[in-house]
């Protein structure tokens, strides 16, 4: 058996796992744990489909953003897990029948030798092939258009995230942190220089009021 | 190059158990470039520790420790020993696994980022097309260390770190990538050996001032934002609101003790050195030389990489800590801005006539 056959078997029996541990565990935050474990096995996979960009965003951006925000709230949300099993056996066939169909479908996309798949040229790349260089060549050029309506969708997508969440209280005490720091010490304190107001006396007054 | 002189050597070595060594052979030779990265590595770690203690207590006029060998020399050897000899305590409502897996997620990122850093031309462990977005997923990792700490600590201090980490890390990982495209862009490659080689290149560079023909000039307010958003990145002060001790107490480490505890910190070194590397990539020239009369080599590599790890406790020594939300108005609202509209304006500039990358 090569090498790389024994990766990818180590990879999806650990992918399998995980996901499996995923629904199975009885922690949220462990089961979130296992997803990024699940999602690193993947991106090993994809490696060895020479989809080394795809690989390395899956990690930069599932694992090192979303999950972390995933567990963010996962961690201080106080989850009764005796609540969440409740309908369990209410919900499982309408949850099964969703599963079945999700196999059929896989089965259909990955039984490629009944669809022809694989009469696909086969994908002898050079070493120094680049993949990352490819796609960006790809997606700036024939798709430039539709990338950019996605990249206009998302960020509609952040602007109305910042829209629902914001919401100024009259009574919050909240600090500005603009306005703090573009204090200067002139806006806080007025140094004055001038004379002393108060004249000492003069001697001949003085005199004149013992005389 | 290295291995073409040391293959003959190890066959007659061995004689006839060559042929039964044969098929490991590129494993063990890994192996070995592994060790020969990491012991260093890990020498320059604890060595760091002592050189941060003595240049903070020379900035405020102190000695320093010297009592444990020759100038103190010996004392990262006496706090390691000190450290294996005390136990790892647990939490009685710890979550054991996690509380477990909690500095090796934190430690493990820091070391697997050092395969993809070259040290001088071609001297580097996997020279793979994709180099800095292998460095940016697997700096983005090391958040999880943490996180997980934090939360199987099962404790309050512990967790507010694991909240303020995961919000400050994600966000200045942002600006950093944010200012790395930038360099990605005058470099047109993600091989780190390719970005190095660029900056060497350009008219400056012809006139024998090399120095001033790398990326740091010409990006000159990214470098800023880059050194900045390191320094963030890897939770120093003055940003080090993530254990800030005024505060929370150390953060995540506060359930932590003996060699787990001790992780975290080797974790935070490696993670210095790691970011004074990749700055000195990215923005310094790598191991090219500064001016044209000297020769390129590692010695520039590790001047440069010395210089920004002075920096950072420079930094420490100087200003006192960022308060929380004066830290985060800092990446999203001063660096995420500038970085985008400096991604503009180096791309009209390279498109101009202007260009001063052909």
């Amino acid at each position: 058996m090569e090498f790389k056959t024994t990766l990818f078997y180590i990879f999806s029996a650990v992918t399998v796992l995980a996901a499996l541990r995923v629904i199975t565990a009885r922690n949220p935050v462990h089961a979130a744990l296992f997803l990024v474990l699940a999602f690193f096995n993947v991106s090993g996979l994809w490696l060895l489909l020479q989809a080394e960009f795809l690989a390395l965003a899956l990690i930069m951006v599932y694992v090192g953003a979303v999950m972390v925000l995933f567990l963010f709230v996962v961690m201080m949300l106080d989850i009764n897990i005796e609540r969440v099993r409740q309908g369990f056996w209410k919900n499982l066939p309408l949850g099964g029948l969703v599963g079945l169909l999700m196999v059929g479908e896989m089965a259909v996309v990955l039984s490629g030798r009944y669809f022809g798949l694989a009469n696909l040229p086969p994908q002898n790349l050079p070493a120094n092939y680049s993949n990352t260089k490819a796609l960006a060549r790809v997606l700036f050029t024939d798709y430039a258009y539709p990338f950019e309506v996605a990249s206009v969708i998302l960020l509609v997508g952040i602007v109305v995230a910042v829209m629902l969440t914001l919401r100024q209280r009259k009574v919050t005490k909240a600090m500005h942190p603009a306005d703090q720091v573009a204090v200067k010490s002139k806006d806080r304190m007025r140094l004055v220089k001038m004379a002393p107001e108060v004249d000492l006396p003069s001697v001949e007054a003085k005199q004149g009021e013992q005389a | 190059m290295m291995e073409a002189t040391v293959l003959p050597m190890v066959e007659g070595w061995l004689g006839s158990l060559w042929p039964t060594i044969k098929p490991v052979w590129p494993l063990i030779w890994t192996l070995l470039k592994i060790v020969v990265i990491i012991v260093p590595l890990l020498l320059s770690i604890a060595y760091m520790t002592f050189a941060e203690r003595k240049v903070l207590a020379w900035m405020h006029v102190r000695i320093g420790p010297n009592r444990v060998g020759p100038w103190g020399l010996l004392q990262p050897i006496a706090d390691g020993l000190k450290l294996i000899f005390k136990e790892v305590l647990f939490p009685t409502a710890a979550d054991k696994k996690l509380f477990i897996l909690g500095p090796i997620m934190a430690f493990a990122p820091a070391l697997a980022i050092w395969a993809v850093i070259p040290f001088s031309s071609g001297l580097v462990l996997a020279d793979i097309d994709a180099g800095v977005l292998y460095l940016l997923a697997m700096g983005s990792v090391g958040v999880y260390g943490i996180i997980i700490a934090g939360w199987a600590s099962n404790s309050k201090y512990p967790f507010f770190g694991a909240m303020r980490a995961s919000a400050q890390m994600i966000s200045y990982e942002v600006s950093m990538g944010l200012a790395l495209i930038t360099v990605l862009m005058v470099s047109s490659s993600l091989n780190l050996s390719e970005i190095v080689n660029a900056q060497g290149k350009g008219m400056f560079a012809g006139m024998g001032a090399g120095f001033l023909s790398w990326n740091w000039l010409s990006l000159l307010p990214m470098f800023g934002v880059y050194l900045i958003s390191g320094v963030a990145e890897t939770n120093r002060a003055p940003f080090d609101v993530v254990e800030g001790e005024s505060e929370i107490v150390a953060g995540h480490m506060v359930e932590y003790s003996g060699m787990a505890f001790a992780l975290f910190f080797l974790a935070e070194y490696a993670n210095m050195i790691l970011m004074s590397a990749m700055t000195s990539i990215f923005f310094l020239g790598g191991w090219l030389s500064p001016v044209g009369f000297l020769p390129d080599g590692f010695f520039w590599m590790a001047m440069k990489m010395s210089s920004i790890l002075f920096f950072f406790l420079w930094i420490r020594a100087t200003f006192p800590r960022y308060r929380y939300d004066q830290l985060m108005r800092l990446g999203w609202k001063v660096f995420v801005p500038l970085t985008l509209v400096w991604i503009l304006v180096v791309g009209v500039w390279m498109m101009s006539p202007l260009t001063i990358w052909k």
